[in-house]
Parts: structure tokens; sequence; C-alpha cells
């Protein structure tokens, strides 16, 4: 109590029956919340730590478990050739066919799915009411929420059929029907990131673009597109990136055939990719052997294929925030 | 009094874990994994309070959880291999023991549509080879042969390996699916498709035709007329302690209730009575 009465700061009069609370601190005080607010920080930054650290586990684990096959085995033979016989006497782990599989699966769903997915951002953003845009838009985000295995079994069960009823494939379980379905787990994230990049422009330039007598086709195309242009590209990089790391639809669509199609274009022909080799094969391998390796190999390719996409996607999406800041 | 009530609180507490929570894990084989269902099935009706996982995910991987101790009993469709998993199981101290619960064949189906009745040995290698493309040169519509093969984890992959192929490589061009029942979903949709299931998944949708002249059928089978039966096992950690849950588990396929099940589900039971 005294103290507070010996403290040059005028306080009111501390009442009996009630917990008064000084602007001064004691130095007790002081120090219980310097270090409350210390440890509070430390344990914010131990939790943002543990996802940090895994990513960076993650690869240290993977590339260890690699290192091995890539020194006991030819690396040349391993991305050239496409003889992939893990169980055969001498075995061979030639990985082009899947690393061309997973090239094939990924491109022709961005074909597929980058002209739908920009055109129903511009839709969204730039044409259709607010009202509409406000239900729609959670409806796509839906889309992506829906588990790959669903997707799968769609593929095989209705798709893999239909092909084969009405366009005459041999096989229903091939690149197309893959590229496919891909293509429709990508838009939504196309969307919706190209969406928000577009819109974010502002008022500014459309009004700019209309005053000079662009039409609304002309705005769209000649400007707001061009301005989004980062932000676009950093759509298309991230629904690539959910292609290519896509595991069970293509375990379930591709055939799984270890095979480059010939001619190239054929995508009716069963393919086989990175993800469901290393998913279909890794239950039975033993530890440590020169299969384990080799799968933890095409781990590793694809952990540097993601890396660099995300990378490029970062990137990208700073640029698109700091042109925005900028106008 | 008060204490003493908490201690009797905990008492029962921990026999009720020890009696209700008996768990019996189970891995391995696609094919054999419908028998270890039905039986679980039956074994949770008689004792109640006993938990069974059934994992389907091919016989290597049974193979390879109970090695590493993360099952009790493994489904296999083959037998354990003496060089990779029996010397492995050996080194981790895990001894190894089967128990041949019935038999079963490789049946070669084909789309019911399909003509054919018949294929020789070496005409299905072809065509796993690629050698053979089109039904045409087998005497059958000119349509292309789409020939699908289950993936390398699986214990069916290691008998047809075997058994057909010979232990040559399949060509490039062979689609892979990863468990029975999707064989069967495939062949079963598509015309041109050749495949090879356990005899259980053999049904009105999907035709196995005669193997070198032989018909998969349950006598052909049992005494090996058949060229592509095999026994079906379950695989323990050393012979279970007598009267215990996984003893009456690995057991159950000698009593007439199991037999019934082992046949249910379309394999063939070893004993004949």
């Amino acid at each position: 109590m005294t103290t507070h009465k010996d403290s040059f700061i005028a306080l009111p009069a501390p009442a009996a029956d009630r917990i008064y609370r000084p602007l001064a601190l004691t130095p007790g005080e002081d120090l219980k919340g310097y270090i409350l607010a210390k440890a509070g920080h430390a344990v914010l930054f131990a939790i943002t730590c543990t996802s940090v650290l895994s990513v960076l586990l993650i690869f240290f684990f993977v590339i260890r478990e690699a290192v091995p096959f890539v020194r006991d085995y030819s690396l040349a033979q391993f991305l050239t050739r496409s003889d992939w016989y893990p169980e055969a006497g001498a075995a061979r782990f030639g990985a082009l066919a899947v690393i061309v599989g997973s090239a094939y699966v990924t491109l022709a769903a961005l074909v597929f799915a980058v002209p739908v997915g920009i055109l129903a951002a511009v839709f969204l953003s730039d044409v259709v009411d607010f009202r509409v845009r406000a239900w729609v838009k959670p409806m796509i985000e839906i889309l992506a929420a829906i588990p790959s295995v669903a997707y799968g079994f769609f593929a095989v069960r209705v798709l893999a059929p239909w092909m084969q009823t009405h366009w005459g494939f041999p096989t229903g379980t091939n690149a197309l029907n893959s590229s496919i379905v891909l293509a429709v787990m990508a838009v939504p994230t196309i969307i919706s990131v190209a969406e928000d990049s577009i819109s974010a422009l502002g008022p500014e330039l459309r009004e700019a673009a209309y005053s000079l007598g662009s039409t609304r086709m002309e705005t769209t195309f000649k400007v707001v597109i061009p301005a989004a242009h980062s932000g676009i590209i950093a759509a298309v990089v991230l629904g690539m990136m959910r292609a290519i790391g896509e595991t069970m639809v293509v375990w379930m669509a591709s055939g799984n055939a270890n095979q480059i199609p010939s001619p190239w274009w054929d995508l009716s022909q069963s393919i086989r990719t990175m993800t469901a080799t290393v998913a279909g094969e890794m239950g039975e391998t033993a530890k440590g052997s020169l299969h384990y390796g080799a799968l933890f190999t095409v781990g590793v390719l694809l952990l540097i294929v993601t890396f660099t996409l995300n990378l490029v996607s970062e990137v990208l999406l700073a640029r698109a925030k700091k042109a925005l800041g900028k106008a | 009094m008060r204490q003493m009530r908490w201690y009797a609180a905990v008492a029962v507490l921990a026999i009720g874990s020890v009696a209700g929570a008996e768990t019996l894990r189970i891995e391995g084989s696609t094919t054999v994994g419908p028998i270890a269902d039905a039986f679980a099935d039956y074994f949770k009706t008689i004792q109640p309070g006993l938990e069974i996982t059934v994992n389907k995910t091919g016989s290597g991987n049974g193979a390879a959880a109970l090695i590493d101790g993360r099952c009790d009993i493994a489904t296999m469709s083959r037998f354990m291999k003496t060089d990779e998993e029996f010397k492995k199981a050996v080194e981790k101290g895990v001894t190894p023991v089967a128990h041949m619960i019935g038999m079963d064949g490789i049946c070669i189906v084909v789309h019911p549509s399909n003509p054919i009745k018949e294929l020789k040995s070496d005409q299905v290698r072809d065509i796993y080879q690629g050698k053979i493309k089109s039904w045409k040169e087998l005497g059958g519509p000119d349509t292309p042969i789409v020939a699908i093969s289950r993936d390398t984890s699986s214990g069916t992959y290691e008998g047809f390996h075997e058994m057909v192929m010979k232990k040559q490589d399949m060509a490039p061009g062979i689609e892979q699916v990863n468990a029975n029942p999707q064989m069967h979903a495939r062949v079963s949709s598509t015309v041109g498709a050749i495949g090879y299931v356990g005899m259980g998944f053999v049904d009105a949708k999907v035709k196995a035709v005669r193997f070198d002249g032989v018909e998969p059928k349950r006598d052909t089978i049992l005494n090996g007329t058949y060229p592509l039966s095999r026994p079906l096992f379950l695989f323990t950690n050393g012979y279970p302690k007598l009267g215990s849950t996984i003893h009456k588990f690995v057991t159950f396929h000698l009593t007439e209730k199991g037999q019934e099940l082992v046949e249910a589900k379309g394999f063939v039971p070893i004993t004949k009575y």
C-alpha cells in the first residue's frame, strides 16, 4: 500500500472491497510480465517451428533413404531407361516411363483445367452478379474438399466403362481418364486463386479502360487478365501441384502400365505415374533394399519438382501483391 | 473408506480393460482376406468384446507386418520367401509358423461375352509378354487384348508370376490393379480384358477359362490337377499358446463351421468330410 502513496503519479485511493490494479508496476510485476511475454513468444515460436521442422525432416529422411540407391545404382540408367522390374532376378529400375507418365497426366490435366479455371474466374469476378458469385464460389470450393478416393471410384466405375462403350477405347483406365479427373480436381484451386487475384485489382483499372472506350470484352482480355497475370500463373502452378502430387486417383484410373505411350499423343493408353509407383510398391519392399531406395529416389524427384513449383508460385504471388501495391 | 472405493474402481477398470480390449490384428493377402473377415465376424459373435481388425494389403505386406510385430496373424496366399522374409524374421526373433487353412486356384478370367473357353499356359504367357495382342490370334473376335495384372506385392501375382510366367518379365504395357475386387471390376467391365483372380472372386460377371485343359473346380484344385492351385496360409509368430484366441482362430478352419465359411467364400476346404 505504501508504494502507491509514495509514487509520483496521482492515483485514486484504493478501494478495500475490490482488486486494484495500479498503472505503475512493481519490479516483481514488471519482471513477471516480461517473462510471460517472452515465454508466450517462445511457445508460439516452437509451435510454428514444428511445421517448418517437419518439412526439413521430411527432406532429410527421404534424401537419406535415397542416397544408398543413387550410390549403388546408376543414376543415368534410372533416369533414361524405362524398364522397371523390381522383382526380376536382376532387378532393374528404369524410371523414365513413370516420370514421363507423371508429366503426361499433369500437363494434359492442365490443358483441360486452365482454360476452364481462368474463364470461370473471370466470369465470377467481372461478369456475374455478386449474389450469384456468393453462391457459386463456395460450391466450387466444395469440389476441392471431396476425398480423392471418391474421384478414383468414379473414374474406375463410371468414366472407364463409359469411355470403352462410347469412344471405343480398348481400356478405360488410361492417361486420358486420369487427366480428366485430375483436371476436375485442379479446377477449384485454379478458380479460387485466380479469382482472388483478378478481383483484387480494384475498379480503377477497369474504369480507366471503360473510359477510353473499351468494351467489356476488351477490358477483360486486354487489361484485366494481363494485369493479373502473376496471380493467374500462380493459380496454374498451384493447380499443377495438386495434379502432380495426386496419388489415389492416378493409382486407380491410369491403368498403371509402365510404358510411354506410342505414338506419343495417344492418351488412350495406360500409363503409370511416380506417385502411384511409390504408393503401390512401398508396402512390400524390405527396408534398406535396392527397391526401397529406388522408390525413395522417385520420392526425392517428386519433392524437387513440387518444391520448385511451390517456389515459383510464391515468387509470382509476391510479385502480384507488389504490383498491386504500386497501382 | 473413500480411498478403498477408489482402489476398487481402479481395479475394476484394469480388469475390464484386460478382459474387454483383447484385440487380434490380422494383415495380408487380399485373397485370404474374405476368409479372415468371415472368421472374424463369427468370432465376434461367440466372443463379445473381442476386437479383430483385418487389413487386406497383400501377402508381402502381411509378412512384413508379422516380422515387424505389427500383426498377430499374417494372411498369405503364398509361402514366406526363404531367403528374404524367413531370414529376416529369424533375425528379428520371429518364428513364422504356417497354418494351411484351405486351397485356392488362380483362375484366368475373361469378359463373359468372350467366346474363348480354354487357354494354354504358353498362350497366357505370350499375352502377358505382349506377343499376342488380339483375341483373333486365339480364335476369338477381332478385339485388342487388355491384359491386367496384380501389383507386385500381391501373393496372387507371385503365384501367377511363378506358375504361368515361369518368372519371366511381363511386357511394360500390362495394366496393374491393386486388389482382387478391382481386378473383378476391370475385367467385368472391359470386353477385351484378361486377368487372374482367386477362385472366390469368380462369379457370373467374369468367366474363368479352362487352363491347359483343366477346369478350375473344387476337386481339380484339391487334388492338384488344376495347374494353378495353391494353398492358403495363416502365419503366426511361433505356434500359438494352446487355447488362446489366436490358437482358436488358426485352427478354426478344422471345425465344421470353419469349413463351411471357407467354402462359402468360394475356396476349397482342405479336409474331406
